[in-house]
């Protein structure tokens, strides 16, 4: 019955219950982005690193999780291939670039597709050597965001390039370039961001991890199985990215608090004779309480399908709008997550209207008008 | 004090203090009530017979006084014991109908069973109740299709559903016209000869009143005819 009651209470304000449940969607939404945002670059990272197909990763001591805060010397790329295992080394800049997701990165290709294997080229190819300065190569997913098609003139580190492949992507870097070229741009003459290595038996990994972290030559060097170095790449290990998580959840929350709180206080008001019709026939407070419980937890749950499905729609313009830029992911545990979430505000909401419905005077809410 | 009676009073009084002054409602009350009597209580406005309704209804409790309805003493009744009393003890008729205006006509009856614990299914009485209301099929209709007198006749079923000892209708014909008030009546005082229903009637109507055994005038807080 107390169902029957609270589905009909719904139904017959539906203006006011439709955008409650919109309200209340709209953190969710909010939050499932976010956390499709944070997934979405970490995987997009992930996938693109694990694409090079090399064994082990070698970065300078300062750098960090996000970014390699200065780089190392070319030439250590030369000394690195003489260790024991190491069949190729190497070395790659990466350089930052207005909006494109991790920037672009600076190569010898002809030593990176030895690694690597070949680019999958959907039209043209690579540039013609490593001094070509004209040109550059896009990802596919690039290309569609800018709209760009092979031989198109393009805009990047404050000069114009032509494009002289689009290829398929996942692999990298969005934007490639020659390693010179990238190194002059950048005023980075001879340096790499960092160097991958490729052994000669896989299983050597931990071997040549070991040997370099115990020679006085290496040690300064953050030296990482490519397995390590992705296992890093996660929103716990990004701080400032788990407080944003979480500052966006505390706001979620806060949200669907007011949002309910201000809807069930006027719905009880609006109610207030109906409230006391209940209590004349028998209503107990927890009764009364239970109902606006009630109504609120199906606005909470509304409000968390509707977000879902918003998060759905935000993904697809996302995704057809800016590929490039923002690698967007759902992650469906996060819906169990946005829930809690809700409900925790939705019912913190309404039980200060519920309370105080449940206190109502039976006698003064019958002579409601 | 029982001595059988359904309902029995002993020096009520009731004060409601409206910010800092205390308003004396009822001043020393005494009323008796056998079971399946069917009470008129007249008065004119602000004579004290609402409030004496609520204090037998479990609305509000009394300032001083005795009050024992159906052996229920509801001096000492917590809130929750009133609650109680209002799902099976007693049960009210309002003037304005008071019906749930979201839920239909059936709703709002099984609202009553659901709150009073019974099953959802009505027993055969109800349903001779039902029959001799006249308002089987306009069950499924919302209050705001039905005409006064139909939402009247809810209200009383929704009230004998759960099977009260006591039926207090406060004042159940003055939103109807002379043949909705006449009809109205008629049930009542049909209900209480055939199912021995006790009825407390408030009215300002003498004709309405006369359907009752016996009238009891209130003013000023006291019982001053009939008692």
């Amino acid at each position: 019955m107390t169902a029957r009651i609270v589905l009909e209470n719904l139904k017959h304000k539906p203006m006011r219950s439709l955008l409650s449940i919109l309200l209340v969607g709209v953190p969710v939404t909010l939050i499932l982005c976010l956390v499709g945002l944070s997934h979405g670059m970490i995987e997009d990272t992930q996938r693109r690193t694990r694409a090079i197909g090399a064994d082990v990763i070698v970065r300078p001591e300062a750098s960090n999780m996000l970014s390699a805060n200065g780089s190392m010397p070319e030439a250590v790329a030369g000394a690195l291939v003489k260790l024991p295992h190491v069949r190729m080394a190497v070395g790659v800049l990466n350089v930052l670039v207005d909006g494109v997701f991790m920037g672009a990165a600076g190569i010898d290709m002809v030593q990176f597709e030895r690694m690597s294997g070949p680019f999958r080229f959907l039209q043209g190819g690579p540039f013609e050597g490593p001094n070509d300065r004209r040109d550059v190569m896009v990802d596919e997913d690039f290309a569609d965001e800018r709209h760009i098609q092979m031989g198109d003139s393009i805009t990047l580190l404050n000069r114009k390039w032509r494009v002289c492949g689009i290829f398929e992507g996942g692999k990298l870097a969005k934007v490639v370039l020659p390693l010179k070229v990238l190194q002059d741009l950048s005023v980075n003459t001879n340096k790499v961001t960092q160097i991958y290595l490729k052994l000669d038996d896989p299983a050597n990994t931990q071997a040549v991890i070991d040997y370099m972290q115990r020679d006085p030559t290496w040690q300064d060097y953050k030296t990482y199985s490519m397995k390590q170095f992705m296992d890093l790449f996660t929103i716990e290990n990004i701080k400032p990215l788990k407080e944003f998580v979480w500052v966006i959840v505390t706001i979620g929350v806060v949200i669907g608090f007011a949002v309910t709180c201000l809807s069930m206080y006027m719905a009880v008001l609006q109610r207030t004779r109906e409230i006391g019709i209940l209590k004349s026939l028998g209503g107990s407070n927890a009764f009364i309480l239970r109902i606006i419980l009630a109504e609120a937890f199906i606005m909470g749950v509304g409000g968390t399908a509707l977000g879902i499905v918003m998060s759905f729609g935000a993904w697809w313009l996302i995704k057809t709008l800016l590929p490039a830029s923002i690698p967007m992911t759902i992650v469906p545990i996060w819906w169990f997550y946005a829930l809690g979430i809700t409900l925790v505000g939705t019912l913190l909401g309404a039980l200060y209207p519920g309370l105080t419905a449940a206190r109502h005077d039976p006698i003064e809410a019958l002579a409601y008008e | 004090m029982n001595n059988g009676h359904m309902i029995e009073i002993r020096d009520l009084h009731k004060v409601y203090r409206l910010g800092k002054v205390d308003v004396p409602a009822l001043r020393g009350v005494d009323l008796s009530v056998p079971p399946g009597e069917f009470l008129a209580i007249a008065g004119p406005s602000g004579s004290g017979k609402s409030t004496l309704f609520h204090i037998i209804g479990g609305l509000t409790p009394p300032s001083s006084g005795t009050v024992r309805v159906s052996g229920q003493e509801l001096a000492d009744m917590t809130d929750a014991g009133r609650t109680n009393l209002r799902k099976r003890t007693v049960a009210f008729v309002f003037q304005k109908f008071n019906l749930l205006p979201n839920l239909t006509a059936r709703d709002n009856i099984a609202v009553a069973r659901y709150l009073a614990g019974m099953s959802s299914q009505p027993t055969p009485e109800f349903e001779e109740i039902l029959r001799l209301l006249g308002i089987a099929n306009r069950l499924d209709q919302k209050p705001s299709t039905l005409s006064g007198g139909e939402q009247q006749r809810v209200a009383i079923a929704r009230a004998l559903v759960s099977h009260p000892a006591i039926l207090l209708a406060d004042e159940p014909t003055g939103n109807l016209d002379t043949e909705n008030s006449k009809a109205v009546l008629e049930i009542l005082r049909d209900l209480n000869e055939r199912l021995g229903q006790t009825i407390l009637m408030i009215t300002h109507n003498p004709e309405a009143a006369a359907y009752g055994h016996r009238t009891v005038l209130m003013r000023d807080g006291k019982i001053v005819e009939g008692m």
